[in-house]
């Protein structure tokens, strides 16, 4: 508005910002300060600051009952091994985007003949499923049926041009959790789809659910399009010169990938990093279902505390504090980085 | 720079990610639908056969669907509503200089970093809670007897405020962000044309925000299609569940994993329907 | 080793047409130099010789080799680029051996070879700096050090020059064609400032529009351009062009004269005029002159030439070396 300011209007908004910025954060606070009194004074009102005993049992409660290290173990081991992996997949992907773009689909089949494959062969198998009394007689020909659906549909997806492929992996951000979780559930748990015995094989003993190598893929493949598509806005913005000289020097690409690319885009990379650290620490959906006692995060963990057991205000508030402080700071740092990551870069 | 050769190597370069979002994509969607057409109840799995289309039709006749498709366009609509409302505002106040300016939007933007569980039990334990909560002090503190029990009698609004509370931060950071990377010349120059603050607001602010405005909707209509823990966490799935809720409770409470799944693919028909005209608007903005 | 030859090379974008054909021969040895306006293709050209350009049709040889679809390190080409694209987060040191590392050789075998780029360029107390921590020179330096420790059969510049400042550009031309007498290897340079391809060129290769309009030694080029455009294009002022009665009669559509060929006469000359500006470089000065009939030329005047704006003057143009260009603005011999 305007630059000249009087300080009356200074003042004026001073006031009006703070005040609004600590009700925002009141909530939070007002949970900071219960998880530091006793459990018959966290909820008495009005609150009396200057009398009331303050102190650290909550804490120890909390984790005696419910094991907090554990659980943030966990969320540390899930949110941190999801973001590596999906380094692992990303960084080359989005170089690709970046660097050797398709800008046209790599054939030429129009829509429509593509739709015909796919509902052709999609239909062909349910109706060949049908048949067979809708459950496919043996294992094989599950899977062989299962192919006949995806098969086209991912050769469909494989030959878009570069940014129809950048707008169909945000797109597959927006799958509802709702229509993945049976599946998902079945796929992964013991005596479902996958984990059960075969006869010539028993694999009733291993299971999905609840386990590191169920959720680590699950949580990377949650924010892999977001990991993608912000490593390509921040790979955009490097020299391509460089890593044409790179190619003149006689890099292949996984020198270009690690001696030349990676450092330059560190930077890039760490805030990336970030942002999907804290997407996966908050990730509740996933983790309420699919987790139970071992691969549990800090959001299942914070759940127990939903069924009143007596007074529990106070415990249920330093839980609260614990599993939130250690990411509010990450966030505290990580605006920027927000801000291009949940933008799709389309802000900077 | 992006020769022959070099889109060859992309193209095995990218393949793994295809592969396996492709894999992500399609496969639980695949049997998903598989299932939508089963009678599979986990209770009786033996009982297990071709159903048509009755899924379909018992999910959508359940008297619950309607409602909770309603409260979902209710949740989502008002949320984005209000964060954008809520966001313009504030990104003109965090706009202004003045002091403490760096903690005030620390504080303001917290809540978007909170767990959607850790939120849920705070604002309805110990906020709202009709005895011992906040907002129930504040009553009684005016005199009232009755305070109001927030999730009991307006689990829906209660669910939107909890939402809305931890979604106005990100549309403030987005939208301040792109506020000030409005030209600091245009700024002087409608100073210099000694233009009225309401006339600055619409003719040079918004149009600037209208491009962030639409991707925060685009990125807001993703996340909040899906709330699940909000509602979960706090019980209210009866009285204000959305679809989300309700496919998760046919199969949690009733092992229905048929009719789980046809729930399933009727809110992935919606979701795409929205996304298909949300990426088309976005994806022209996204050009650049 | 070093001859390169593109034969009916084209390059388009669907239906933009960037180079429509081009033929050239490149002998072993030879600094050879692309110059034309921007856009006119002549880094594209160089890119394709590179490698990081595919080409639509045609043909690329590199020593009798089709190299038209192979990769860029395989072709043996070095190439200097334009804003030097130096590895940020490497040494020198590391920067000018990166090529060596690639090509799987040991320490023990890169060190000398290091050391010997970097004694040749000056470089050898920069060698454990980063290029953020050198001056544009030294950047430049650098560059062509990494260029020229992999011993390939041919460079290749694109604009190098282009982003330092006129001193140190002198400087540099000036390293570059020593190094090119030392190494004896080939050179293909790109540059849009004539003066440089001038300078530098055993033979210029001149484009316009993507098309090479013609290809000779700098004095051929000067003496007997092909054509209006490259006419224009070399020599520093630009050519005069005349068109009308005066160049009826001497039978052309165009005569254009360069204006270290016009002399000012006492009395009265072919074309009469009045001083418009002059601009006086201490060496020479170019005076600006409107005339009657031929319209406005540039003439060059020696240094101490003391006319001033409004005077009259008259001048006389040498006849051998009036150029005559026909209607589609060929030379006509």
């Amino acid at each position: 508005m305007s630059l000249k300011q009087s300080t009356g209007q200074k003042i004026t908004i001073t006031i009006v910002a703070w005040v609004i910025g600590l009700l925002l954060f009141f909530p939070i606070l007002w949970t900071a300060i219960a998880a530091f009194k006793t459990e018959s004074d966290a909820y008495t009102l009005p609150q009396n600051f200057l009398t009331t005993p303050w102190t650290l049992e909550n804490f120890g409660i909390v984790q005696e009952r419910s094991d907090y290290v554990l659980y943030i173990r966990n969320t540390v081991i899930i949110a941190g091994l999801s973001t590596l992996l999906g380094l692992v997949f990303a960084v080359p992907a989005a170089w690709s985007m970046a660097f050797a773009p398709q800008s046209k689909p790599t054939n030429n089949w129009s829509g429509y003949t593509w739709l015909a494959i796919i509902f052709g062969s999609g239909g062909l198998a349910a109706l060949i499923l049908y048949f067979m009394g809708w459950h496919p007689t043996n294992f094989l020909v599950g899977i062989i049926l299962l192919l006949m659906f995806v098969v086209p549909v991912s050769a469909w997806v494989w030959t878009r041009a570069t940014k129809d492929t950048l707008l169909w992996m945000l797109s597959t951000k927006m799958m509802p959790p709702a229509g993945a979780l049976i599946s998902i559930y079945l796929l992964f748990n013991r005596n479902g789809l996958i984990y059960k015995d075969w006869g010539w094989i028993d694999l009733s003993d291993y299971n999905l659910v609840d386990s590191f190598w169920g959720m680590v893929p699950l949580v990377m493949l949650l924010n892999l399009p977001i990991i993608i598509w912000m490593l390509y806005t921040y790979f955009k913005e490097l020299p391509v010169e460089i890593l044409e000289a790179a190619r003149m020097d006689g890099a292949s690409l996984w020198n270009e990938l690690t001696q030349v690319l990676t450092p330059m885009a560190m930077p890039g990379i760490a805030s990336t990093c970030l942002l999907n650290l804290i997407l996966a620490w908050n990730e509740a959906f996933w983790s309420l279902n699919l987790t139970n006692k071992f691969a549990a995060p800090l959001s299942f963990f914070i759940s127990e505390y939903s069924s009143p057991e007596g007074q529990f205000w106070a415990k249920l508030s330093a839980a609260s504090i614990m599993a939130i402080v250690p990411i509010l700071i990450v966030g505290w740092f990580s605006q920027k980085q927000l801000v291009r990551g949940l933008t799709f870069g389309a802000v900077k | 720079m992006a020769t022959n050769q070099s889109r060859a190597i992309g193209k095995w370069a990218l393949a793994p990610s295809l592969i396996v979002l492709s894999a992500w994509a399609f496969v639980p969607l695949a049997l998903t639908i598989y299932f939508a057409f089963l009678r599979y109840n986990l209770q009786d799995p033996d009982n297990t056969s071709w159903f048509g289309l009755s899924n379909f039709y018992y999910f959508l006749s359940d008297p619950y669907f309607t409602k909770d498709f309603i409260n979902t366009i209710l949740l989502v609509g008002s949320t984005i509503i209000l964060t954008i409302a809520g966001g313009v505002g504030l990104a003109i106040l965090l706009d202004q200089p003045f002091w403490g300016r760096g903690i005030v939007r620390l504080l303001m933007i917290s809540p978007f970093f909170i767990m959607p569980t850790v939120s849920s039990l705070v604002w309805k334990n110990l906020i709202m809670h009709p005895v011992f909560g906040l907002f129930a002090g504040i009553q009684r503190f005016f005199g009232s007897t009755e305070p109001i029990d927030w999730f009991g009698h307006y689990p829906l609004i209660s669910v939107i405020i909890i939402v809305t509370w931890q979604w106005l931060p990100y549309a403030t950071l987005i939208l301040l962000t792109a506020m000030q990377s409005l030209d600091g010349e245009q700024k002087d120059a409608a100073a210099m044309d000694g233009a009225p603050p309401l006339s600055y607001f619409r003719y040079i602010i918004l149009p600037h925000l209208s491009r962030p405005i639409t991707v925060v909707i685009l990125i807001e209509t993703i996340f909040l299609l899906n709330i699940f823990a909000e509602i979960k966490v706090t019980s209210v799935g009866g009285f204000a569940g959305n679809l989300t809720y309700l496919v998760f409770s046919q199969l949690n409470d009733a092992n229905d994993v048929g009719a789980a799944a046809a729930g399933g693919i009727i809110a992935v028909i919606l979701a795409n329907i929205v996304s298909y005209f949300l990426v088309r608007i976005v994806g022209k903005n996204l050009e650049s | 080793m070093g001859t390169i030859q593109l034969k009916k090379v084209r390059k388009a974008f669907g239906e933009t047409v960037i180079i429509p054909g081009a033929d050239l021969d490149i002998k072993h040895g030879e600094f050879i130099v692309f110059v034309g306006p921007s856009g006119c293709g002549k880094s594209t050209l160089l890119r394709m010789i590179a490698g990081l350009e595919d080409l639509t049709s045609g043909e690329i040889l590199i020593d009798g080799k089709d190299c038209s679809d192979a990769a860029p390190a395989s072709r043996g080409l070095s190439m200097v680029f334009q804003s030097y694209a130096l590895y940020p987060h490497m040494s020198v040191r590391n920067n000018i051996a990166f090529g060596l590392k690639m090509a799987g050789e040991t320490p023990e075998q890169i060190a000398p070879k290091v050391a010997k780029a970097a004694e040749t360029l000056n470089l050898t107390e920069y060698l454990d700096r980063k290029p953020g921590q050198l001056s544009g020179g030294q950047r430049q330096r650098v560059a062509i050090g990494r260029a020229i420790v992999r011993n390939p059969s041919g460079f290749l510049f694109d604009e190098p020059l282009s982003n330092l400042d006129a001193a140190l550009r002198v400087n540099m031309r000036i390293f570059i064609m020593q190094l090119h007498k030392d190494l004896g290897a080939t050179m293909v340079y790109v540059t849009h400032d004539q003066v440089e391809a001038m300078t530098m060129a055993d033979r210029i290769v001149v484009l316009n529009r993507g098309n090479i309009e013609q290809v000779g030694s700098p004095l051929e080029l000067y003496n007997r351009p092909n054509s209006k455009f490259v006419a224009g294009f070399i020599g520093s002022p630009k050519m005069n062009f005349i068109e009308g009665s005066i160049a009826a009669k001497h039978k052309a559509k165009t005569i254009g004269v360069r204006p270290e060929h016009i002399d000012i006469v006492s009395g009265k000359g072919e074309w009469q005029g009045k001083i418009l500006l002059t601009e006086h470089l201490g060496s020479d000065s170019f005076l600006h002159i409107d005339t009657e009939g031929a319209g406005r030329l540039v003439v060059r005047a020696p240094g101490e030439f003391s006319g001033k704006p409004g005077d009259n003057i008259s001048l006389k143009p040498d006849i051998t070396r009036i150029h005559k260009f026909d209607d589609k603005d060929l030379s006509i011999r």
